[in-house]
């Protein structure tokens, strides 16, 4: 125990200021609601890997690292749709994944948001239409935020997702 | 165990077993298709041939069949250490038919059940007959691979898949997927349970089926390495290179000496961030979140060094047909090395603390036991099989350049448990260390790169290399416009994921998620 002890106290605190000199603009962001008002300041979102290579998920995990420590901007990822604000899509639609991905999004209460993150959410990336998949989310559903990056690094998450918040600036 | 050190190769072995049955040496293609041997047989006697491999201990590798040429051919990579032999069959062009392998090797079930979905060959004597790959968006001939389809516009869930049942009246089952609770992959898992141990687990998978194999046709040599390394994100650069190496086979393209040695950087930088972050995930999974953090922040840095000196995070798109896109200079080298020993002076106490830490040691040491025949029968690759006493490593067993001059340190458990898997990432880190301190002192001087060309009229080529969840194949067949026919890739976890059906039963489903991160199959590369 001392030992662990002793580590938390030399590792001390590595969460950093969130970087805001970068315009969100060029992150492609279209805020399409006033969300503050909505939200009440915090956002529960659910993830869905709707058919990504898991570079995405690996960078949507690192948002919790003691880096970026996500939480500390009152934004959470959920184990329900139903509890969650958002949406936050990785990957092109697979064919298999249409339905999943459509349920979960039935199952939300309004208002709610639908974030498309990386290339391939946004845009179908390098796998775009084929037998198997439908490409970008908003072949399937209406998206309200996208956040572009094969895979978007975890401080373009957070920007974007700050931005959805309408707090960012 | 391994034959190899006899020198009675598997093809000499099954050339003794079959006589009569096995066509001349085709000399065509022979060295793009190394390192294995390839043996040319008739399609019927690809059973008399997997059943002699089973009785020679062989391993069952990959199977894949090359549809971007008429007739389609059946291609299986067998291993028995660092000897590979491919067995190759042509199909009948109305009725595309083999002898299933299933019944001589566990571990080509859902291989021959996926290609039996996309293109329909029909492996005869399969015991198996449910879809893997295909959902519910085709019919039962209907087949995507193979013809153009017309699929529903909306496709219906796979509901109906007739899951092995359990019965009793205390058995009840859990559905678990194909959304899973936390930021992972999507896949189905079905428990069958007795309060709240598990009788039975059962996997299924395909959910994020993406048409890889369709995606690659027509690419340049370029675009298929940028599509390899999106074949699982987390293995970007075992797939690019294991791609790589078969276009350059396939062309009789060798990259600079210069080049393969920052491929094997690139590599190792993958191999230990992805351990990092597993070591974490582990202790995140039974509650330990000090180490999960402390894993996270190593990782961290790890991934941010690898974007200031290699241009990515991931490391996606750093290697290219004839080398890589990126070098480094004396400062880097210096820097990195700088990193290497800070790491290792880090990596030391938390090591220490995580593997004498009685609450942790509760819930990993005999959780989740893979016995060493479950491994072997399965064909398991990596820190799966290297916590199950199978000992093997392409860098060691069939090493490819830089590692042909580097001695690869193996590290096997026995125990076959999630912490043996634990050890093996663990040790694996520091081994990777060592190794990129050798490869980054000893650098050869020249080019990165060299111009890339296609061969003139086609051709095939096999690659094969350890990626950091084991060893990871690739197959690709050129047209003779350079442009992909064919190009098949098996991910390590393909032969993983079944592993985690055969060690689940007798634990109790809370020890789930904890042995499902020690297994880490991928989703996206199992499903393609």
């Amino acid at each position: 125990m001392l030992r662990i002890l002793n580590r938390i106290a030399r590792t001390g605190k590595l969460t950093e200021p969130l970087d805001t000199s970068a315009s969100l603009e060029a992150l492609g962001i279209t805020v399409q609601r006033t969300l503050d008002a909505r939200f009440a300041g915090s956002l529960a979102i659910r993830h869905i890997d709707a058919g990504s290579c898991n570079g995405c998920e690996l960078e949507v995990q690192a948002l919790g690292n003691p880096y970026h420590d996500l939480e500390r901007f009152g934004i959470h990822f959920v184990a329900s749709p139903r509890h969650a604000d958002a949406l936050l899509v990785t990957g092109v639609v697979t064919r298999h994944m249409q339905a999943a991905l459509l349920d979960a999004w039935q199952a939300m209460a309004a208002p709610h948001l639908l974030i498309a993150a990386g290339d391939c959410a946004c845009d179908g990336g390098e796998f775009g239409c084929s037998y198997a998949s439908l490409g970008a989310v908003e072949n399937v559903l209406p998206v309200d935020v996208r956040i572009p990056g094969c895979p978007p690094t975890p401080a373009v998450l957070l920007r974007g997702l700050l931005a959805a918040l309408g707090r960012a600036r | 165990m391994s034959t190899a050190l006899t020198d009675v190769t598997l093809l000499a072995r099954l050339r003794a077993a079959l006589p009569g049955r096995v066509a001349p040496p085709q000399v065509a293609h022979a060295e793009a298709l190394l390192p294995g041997r390839t043996l040319q047989l008739q399609a019927r006697d690809w059973a008399s041939a997997a059943a002699a491999l089973a009785t020679f201990g062989a391993r069952f590798s990959a199977l894949w069949i090359d549809h971007g040429v008429r007739p389609w051919q059946g291609l299986a990579l067998f291993a028995d250490g660092g000897d590979y032999l491919l067995l190759h069959a042509e199909l009948d062009s109305p009725n595309p038919a083999l002898p299933s392998l299933t019944p001589h090797f566990a571990g080509a079930a859902r291989s021959e059940r996926g290609w039996h979905d996309l293109l329909g060959v029909d492996f005869v004597g399969h015991p198996d007959p449910r879809r893997w790959l295909r959902h519910q968006a085709w019919g039962e001939h209907e087949f995507p691979l193979a013809a153009p389809t017309q699929p529903p516009a909306r496709t219906p869930a796979d509901t109906t898949y007739p899951f092995t049942r359990v019965a009793g009246g205390a058995v009840h089952e859990v559905a678990v997927g194909p959304i899973h609770a936390g930021t992972i992959e999507p896949g189905h898992f079905r428990f069958a349970t007795v309060g709240e141990q598990a009788l039975q687990l059962e996997l299924r998978l395909g959910y994020v089926h993406r048409g890889v194999q369709r995606i690659a046709c027509g690419r340049d040599a370029a675009g298929l390495l940028r599509l390899a390394a999106r074949v699982s994100g987390d293995s970007a650069v075992a797939h690019a290179w294991a791609a790589a190496m078969a276009l350059e086979h396939a062309a009789g393209v060798t990259p600079p000496a210069r080049a393969l040695a920052l491929r094997a950087v690139l590599a190792e930088r993958e191999r230990v961030a992805n351990h990092l972050g597993d070591a974490g995930g582990i202790a995140n999974d039974v509650g330990f979140s000090f180490a999960h953090v402390q894993f996270g922040a190593l990782r961290e840095r790890w991934q941010r060094r690898s974007a200031e000196l290699f241009g990515h995070r991931l490391l996606f798109d750093v290697l290219t047909p004839g080398g890589v896109r990126v070098d480094v200079d004396a400062a880097a080298i210096a820097s990195l090395r700088a990193d290497h020993i800070a790491l290792r002076a880090v990596l030391r106490p938390l090591i220490d603390i995580v593997l004498d830490h009685p609450s942790l040691d509760d819930r990993l040491v005999g959780t989740g036991v893979l016995s060493a025949g479950d491994a072997r029968a399965l064909g398991c690759l990596g820190y799966v099989a290297r916590a199950s006493g199978q000992d093997l490593d392409v860098r060691r067993d069939a090493p490819y350049a830089p590692y042909d001059h580097l001695g690869v340190r193996v590290p096997v458990y026995t125990q076959g448990d999630v912490v043996a898997r634990l050890r093996v990432r663990l040790d694996e880190i520091g081994i990777a260390l060592d190794l990129l301190d050798a490869l980054l002192a000893d650098l050869s001087a020249g080019a990165t790169m060299v111009t890339w060309a296609a061969p003139a009229g086609g051709g095939t080529g096999l690659g094969i290399v350890e990626g950091w969840r084991g060893e990871t194949v690739a197959y690709v067949r050129l047209d003779a416009l350079g442009r992909v026919a064919c190009y098949a890739p098996r991910d390590p976890g393909v032969m993983n994921w079944p592993a985690l059906e055969r060690l689940l039963p007798g634990n109790i489903i809370p020890d789930f998620p904890v042995c499902n991160k020690s297994i880490n199959g991928s989703y996206a590369g199992h499903d393609l």
